[in-house]
């Protein structure tokens, strides 16, 4: 039965990954051609947690531009890597990096509380927030921005989450624009960080 | 179907093994190298530990767990992004070390998962580490934590490291001594 089953995971792993990419590459084609509105968005309302206890929505951004990272703190590898590089990226960007907002959203909610999340957090770039929430409102952020996650039991009756590595970057209107896929060089991460920020012209 | 494979496995070990007994190998047959981990954030409750394992035997074997003072379980994990997707999976049946070669464990791949941390691990400290191997059986180690993006032991000693050449910094980070 194991070696279906993996086949299984498999194959729902690239499915639902085939599923995210198409949309990406949809609205980016749609994003390019003129700043067209994506004929799939990637992004809407939401309401959640942050890691102060206090609620946010997708209102809560309004008016800057920002970066949103789906992971969870139970995650030994990706997630760490991917919040100490945009620490990184965040601290090169110096004082313009205030002109974004920088948002990591877990797809665990039962194990991050919002406590854990700001624990968490203090050891990376003080500008990253935390958000967390409900199963439900995750699943409903999830859903909005096209992330894939999902839950693996390991034999010990605990589990690891699946789910999609990218950091999305989102227009102060809330529109999709690019991402950054997981360990992107610096000076291209870094380009896309300055045009999301308006200081450079967007090609 | 799991019987089966695991009574062929056991097969092919014993097919594997019995020439090695018979010509009466004594000599440590895994060396462990270059043990080390990242320091964790915060609470967090998880840490991965890597290394290169070194298989001087002529049969094969497994890394199947292990056991340190620093945490609660300690599992073999496979790490992969896949397609923008990242998955986590335990091996179950252990991580396989060749006859008469190597494994190495590293960000983005293989690791030793630790599991309820009972505190951070800090950078510049060390700790202690117990892999249990199929055959093998116990080998302690000593794990040196370095800083939370670290992609290699800074001790050196891998190449082909995928990730520590980020261009734009100028930050020179490749120092040869």
């Amino acid at each position: 039965m194991r070696p279906r089953d993996w086949i299984l995971i498999g194959a729902a792993g690239v499915a639902g990954f085939a599923v995210v990419a198409l949309c990406i590459v949809y609205a980016m084609s749609f994003r390019g051609a003129g700043g067209v509105a994506a004929v799939v968005p990637i992004g809407g309302p939401f309401t959640l947690t942050d890691d102060t206890g206090a609620t946010v929505t997708e209102k809560t951004l309004a008016g800057k531009p920002y970066a949103m990272y789906f992971g969870y703190t139970y995650c030994p590898d990706v997630c760490p890597t991917t919040l100490f590089d945009l620490s990184r990226w965040i601290q090169k960007l110096g004082p313009d990096a205030d002109k974004l907002n920088y948002v990591f959203v877990t797809v665990d909610p039962e194990r991050d509380t919002p406590k854990l999340m700001h624990d968490y957090l203090s050891s990376f770039d003080k500008h990253i927030r935390g958000f967390t929430g409900t199963p439900e409102q995750i699943a409903t952020i999830a859903k909005a921005y096209r992330v894939y996650y999902k839950k693996v039991p390991t034999d010990d009756g605990s589990y690891t989450m699946d789910h999609s590595a990218i950091i999305y970057l989102m227009g102060a209107d809330d529109q999709f624009v690019t991402v950054i896929p997981y360990q992107e060089d610096d000076a291209a991460a870094l380009a896309k960080f300055k045009s999301l920020a308006g200081l450079t012209p967007t090609s | 179907m799991r019987a089966f494979s695991r009574f062929a496995f056991a097969a092919i070990v014993i097919a594997i093994a019995a020439p090695a007994f018979a010509q009466g190998t004594t000599t440590a047959p895994i060396t462990v190298q270059h043990p080390w981990a990242r320091a964790t954030p915060a609470g967090a409750m998880t840490g991965a530990v890597y290394m290169t394992l070194d298989n001087t035997s002529a049969s094969a074997d497994r890394l199947t767990g292990g056991s340190s003072d620093v945490a609660d379980k300690v599992q073999i994990h496979e790490m992969s992004v896949v397609n923008g997707v990242m998955q986590m999976r335990q091996l179950a049946d252990g991580l396989p070390v060749p006859a008469g070669g190597s494994v190495v464990l590293k960000p983005g791949s293989y690791h030793v998962m630790l599991i309820g941390l009972k505190k951070p691990l800090t950078a510049g400290e060390t700790f202690p580490l117990t892999l249990t191997f199929a055959k093998a059986g116990n080998i302690s180690v000593t794990v040196a934590v370095q800083a939370i993006g670290a992609m290699q032991d800074d001790k050196g000693g891998m190449s082909g490291m995928k990730g520590n050449n980020k261009s734009g910094g100028g930050m020179g980070n490749m120092e040869m001594k």
